[in-house]
């Protein structure tokens, strides 16, 4: 499913913080974010599930269409949209409940369902983040128990049971070592092929590695958009460039 | 100049001396009164009426009498003071409103116990006609134990990470769902501690209970909630300020009783309280 940002702007209080945003997100694709502290980009991934709403004085402008709808439109309901585009934050954020409970969360919110189906879904869940094998047998064992790669995986299958369309990424890797953090790429390489991936990263050799397009923000704006291999090898602007090469953030 | 490891030395006995004095009157109390009142502990002292002008025979009717006014007292501010703190730490919005909310409360916790039992005397004994009941005694209570359920279940509820909220939410619950599957069971021990406190208050208070629900002398069991009853602290003032010639060790008996009573009813809130932690796992 594409995304479609036109003039988007984002204002917490007096500061404004999303400065004229457009954007179009292809699907099926992994775009990254990338920029430095502060720039806006963590608040421009949480505009698409609208999690900004949950905090006070916030105001927006402009839309952003998903599915040819815009999201901030009188009639988007926030639990369709939320069910849609799932996140998956920083620091993994299991429920402190069983491993199969938090899989099972997400399903027995937004339907009735039986028992067979919650262990089909969990098992097929924790397949396609490759934690079956692994946690097949602890089902019942609690969430904390896991490493910090493996609750980051949790997170992602979590959000896999209730079957969006769009996951969105605010630094995924940040908590993980490098060899789990390329096990987390690996994987969503492999989520790519069924979801609209959206990573924000101030890693870039991380956006570099496991993106299609990329986006850079400074202050606000978003300075350069386009195919990761041309903005890191060929960047427009020169701000992009500066980043880049190290020069700032 | 004085070294700073020995300023540390004199900060640290001094700290230390401090928190052991609060283990001192404590443990006074306790000793005192078991020494004093085990005497009087028997199981005729526990299931029998009180006989020969509150001189002789048990305490049964007391007993009874503060365990209907603390479940009762419980029943009426335990929901009521959940639910306001629910709204006041998940949607209360910071304006005049909520201010003057969270004002009453604190100012409520501030009111002196036998202010609460003329408000009860004029409200729920004269105004509702409840008559000197337990309904009356018990709403009293749960008035004044009020303020402390909701302050503590306020802060139980607010120390539930942020972070399960947003990942709820983020999954598409809606902000009910997300207080009631992730937010509320994660505060239950602390909202216990909340009741565990209460507890402790309503069985204990004596004056609230004086114009709404405490008899003299009452040697029978309480039938209905619009019966009056006696009441372990009430029945304490009455022997050993209102009647002569009472044993003492009949009066510290009696307080040896209220001491466990609430200790019990403290331990088993306790109980569930540990039962919920061991699940908890962050």
């Amino acid at each position: 499913m594409n995304i479609q940002v036109d003039n988007l702007n984002l204002w917490y209080g007096d500061f404004h913080a999303l400065i004229n945003v457009n954007a179009a997100f292809t699907e099926k694709q992994i775009t990254a974010i990338i920029g430095p502290s502060g720039c806006g980009k963590s608040t421009l991934l949480r505009t698409f599930n609208r999690m900004n709403d949950l905090i006070e004085g916030v105001r927006t402008s402009g839309q952003i269409l998903i599915d040819n709808e815009n999201i901030f439109g009188p009639e988007t309901d926030l639990v369709t949209l939320r069910k849609k585009v799932g996140m998956v934050f920083q620091r993994p954020n299991p429920f402190p409940l069983s491993i199969y409970e938090n899989i099972a969360f997400g399903l027995k919110i937004h339907s009735s369902v039986n028992r067979n189906m919650l262990d089909e879904a969990v098992q097929l869940s924790l397949q396609q983040v490759d934690l079956w094998d692994e946690l097949k047998d602890k089902l019942k064992k609690s969430a904390f128990s896991l490493s910090l790669e493996q609750r980051q995986r949790l997170c992602i299958a979590r959000l896999i049971a209730v079957k969006p369309e769009v996951l969105l990424m605010d630094e995924p890797c940040s908590a993980l070592d490098p060899q789990a953090t390329a096990r987390i790429e690996e994987l969503m390489r492999e989520l790519k092929r069924n979801y609209t991936i959206i990573i924000v990263t101030h890693n870039m050799q991380q956006a570099a590695r496991v993106s299609d397009e990329t986006g850079f923000m400074l202050l606000g704006e978003l300075i350069e958009f386009g195919k990761t291999e041309e903005i890191f090898t060929t960047p427009k602007d020169k701000r992009t460039e500066d980043y880049i090469t190290g020069r700032y953030g | 100049m004085v070294s700073s490891k020995k300023t540390e030395k004199i900060a640290f006995f001094l700290l230390f001396l401090a928190t052991l004095l609060i283990v001192v009157p404590v443990g006074l109390i306790v000793v005192i009164i078991i020494k004093k009142g085990i005497g009087a502990i028997s199981w005729q002292f526990l299931s029998d009426i009180p006989r020969q002008g509150m001189r002789a025979g048990g305490i049964l009717p007391a007993i009874v009498g503060t365990i209907y006014l603390v479940l009762g007292a419980l029943i009426f501010a335990l929901p009521i003071g959940l639910l306001a703190a629910i709204y006041l730490s998940e949607y209360a919005k910071d304006n005049y409103l909520t201010r003057i909310i969270k004002l009453a409360i604190v100012n409520l916790a501030g009111v002196p116990s036998v202010v609460y039992g003329l408000f009860g005397l004029a409200i729920f004994v004269v105004f509702f006609k409840f008559g000197t009941s337990i309904l009356s005694g018990s709403l009293t209570l749960g008035i004044m134990i009020l303020p402390v359920i909701i302050t503590t279940s306020r802060e139980a509820l607010e120390s539930v990470p942020y972070s399960f909220r947003e990942a709820s939410l983020s999954l598409g619950a809606s902000k009910w769902q997300t207080i009631r599957h992730i937010v509320l069971p994660n505060a239950i021990p602390g909202i216990l501690t909340g009741a565990i406190l209460g507890i402790g208050r309503a069985a204990g208070e004596t004056a609230p209970i004086l114009f709404t629900v405490a008899a003299f002398y009452l040697p029978q069991m309480p039938k209905s909630i619009f019966d009056q009853a006696m009441a372990l602290p009430y029945h304490l003032y009455v022997i050993s300020t209102q009647v002569p010639n009472v044993d003492e060790k009949i009066r510290y008996g009696t307080a040896l009783v209220l001491l466990f009573l609430v200790l019990f009813m403290n331990l088993i809130a306790i109980i569930i309280r540990y039962q919920f932690r061991k699940q908890k796992k962050w």
